[in-house]
């Protein structure tokens, strides 16, 4: 009885090891090696352009929906023209991120632990280290940084077509008074929730990179391995966003207001 | 060259290699035979440090690989050149990419150098014009022949091939083993055969050496292996099984 869960203890502090040096080496090499210019545009071009659809259509219905629930409480208290404030600041600070973090790691973490992992199964990894080449520099630090990148991008692309959706069903569809609405959005919106939005999805796409990629490369034989490590390389990245999302906002919240 | 000493590997419940030792020359042509599952490749992973030993030395020109970090290991490995099994050419990249995969990588050689080191070295493997095709494109033979020239663009002190031939016809085989002996002697290359083909065996190997229950059983010239009187190794060689014991 006791023998499982001190496995259960063993697997998950050995993955961790595992992950820490991973991530000690994506640091290495990104301070000892240079960065191919050609794998990080590829990359960029797969996370950045090819995500556009899935977060443009989550930013925007997100807003739309965030608008015309808020506009329903708000209505029966008059505060209609507080609308597009609510929408906006929990769109830049904590919506925009968190969404596009979570679209962005089914996306692409998902590919990424897929890639890697077939890679592992079919030996290419092997004749990679073979032909003198560290996989950490050309696998995983490309797409470590590219989706950096793109995430923190593509969160403020999300953000404005969500507040641009959420002025277009408040104003034209609610009857929301525009004028007061775009004072008070600006009013309640200050640029520390722009910087807390920022912050987090820099730090969401290097947790949807580093788990995909660290699943990708210790997964196990076969399609199943494959297979298991598409799953949690998707499961654990939205986990890790989840969670660290609610200790940035804390953390970020009282560092922000330094500023 | 490479000297292998005591080395020892357990997976699981399994010691696979229990105190191989064994000396690569340079220049020499040297297969490894044994049953399959008996730990060929895990044997060859080991000497080019992709695996590392419980136990156990791998001397390469004196120094001791075995317990060096991977980016240590990445300098020792560009005097070694490597034919997967699969080939394991990369999917992604186009025969001509993956040929050229070390020397776009090194920065200081040209496009038309490299295209030109390309062209021989897929002219060397018989497979000219090849270069904007994709590895799904290619039959099992052919990717191997691709496998090959990627591992021998580089000029590699040693060239390591394991299992060349299987899931191959016999006749493909053949064309494989001749392969082999060209480059060998066309690049005056160490030669590290691995495989349980018996004809192959005869084909590229000068020695050969069995690996057996997770040790180096005997070696000697192809010729006496075919001829040997022990049965362990007279049963491998034609390919006999033993009822009493367990084949698969």
């Amino acid at each position: 009885m006791t023998e499982v869960p001190t496995n259960v203890i063993q697997r998950v502090l050995s993955g961790l090891g595992r992950f820490s040096l991973m991530v000690a080496e994506v640091l290495r090499s990104l301070t000892t090696q240079r960065l191919s210019g050609r794998d990080l545009v590829d990359q960029l071009h797969f996370i950045g352009v090819k995500s556009q659809m899935v977060v443009l259509v989550t930013g925007a219905f997100t807003g739309m929906v965030l608008c015309a629930q808020t506009y329903f409480q708000f209505h029966k208290v008059k505060m209609d023209t507080a609308t597009l404030a609510v929408v906006s600041v929990s769109m830049c600070g904590e919506l925009g991120p968190v969404l596009t973090a979570l679209m962005v790691a089914g996306r692409v973490g998902a590919s990424m632990a897929a890639q890697l992992g077939t890679m592992r199964v079919t030996e290419q990894i092997d004749a990679l280290r073979t032909l003198a080449t560290h996989p950490i520099d050309y696998l995983v630090v490309p797409r470590v940084v590219a989706t950096m990148i793109a995430v923190p991008l593509l969160t403020a692309e999300s953000i404005a077509v969500g507040i641009l959706a959420a002025y277009l069903v408040g104003v034209h569809l609610l009857q929301i008074d525009p004028g007061y609405s775009l004072v008070n959005m600006q009013r309640f919106t200050d640029h520390r929730d722009v910087l807390m939005g920022f912050i987090k999805s820099f730090i969401f796409g290097g947790i949807i990179a580093t788990t995909g990629c660290y699943k990708g490369i210790h997964c196990g034989q076969g399609a199943e391995g494959v297979g298991h490590a598409t799953t949690e390389a998707v499961v654990y990245a939205s986990i890790a966003i989840l969670i660290s999302n609610f200790f940035l906002t804390l953390l970020l919240t009282r560092l922000l207001a330094l500023i | 060259m490479i000297k292998v000493r005591q080395l020892r590997k357990r997976f699981g419940d399994q010691q696979v290699l229990d105190g191989v030792d064994l000396t690569i020359e340079k220049g020499e042509s040297l297969v490894i035979i044994g049953r399959s599952g008996g730990g060929k490749s895990v044997l060859l992973k080991h000497i080019v440090g992709l695996t590392p030993p419980d136990s156990g030395q791998v001397l390469v020109d004196g120094q001791d690989i075995a317990h060096l970090n991977e980016r240590a290991l990445l300098a020792v490995r560009r005097k070694f050149g490597m034919l997967f099994q699969s080939a394991a050419l990369f999917d992604s990249l186009t025969v001509e990419e993956n040929i050229a995969f070390v020397l776009s990588r090194e920065r200081n050689h040209t496009p038309e150098e490299i295209s030109r080191r390309v062209a021989e070295a897929l002219e060397m493997v018989e497979m000219p014009g090849v270069q904007k095709k994709k590895p799904a494109e290619l039959s099992g033979g052919m990717r191997k022949r691709v496998g090959l020239a990627r591992a021998i663009i580089y000029r590699p002190e040693v060239v390591f091939y394991d299992e060349p031939t299987t899931g191959l016809d016999p006749v493909v085989s053949d064309s494989i083993d001749k392969l082999i002996v060209r480059v060998c002697e066309r690049l005056k290359v160490t030669t590290v055969v691995i495989t349980h083909d018996m004809r192959s065996m005869q084909a590229v190997g000068r020695r050969v050496a069995m690996l057996h229950h997770g040790r180096i059983y005997t070696s000697g010239t192809p010729v006496e292996l075919m001829a040997s009187a022990d049965p362990v190794v007279s049963r491998f060689v034609r390919g006999i099984s033993d009822e009493k014991e367990h084949t698969f």
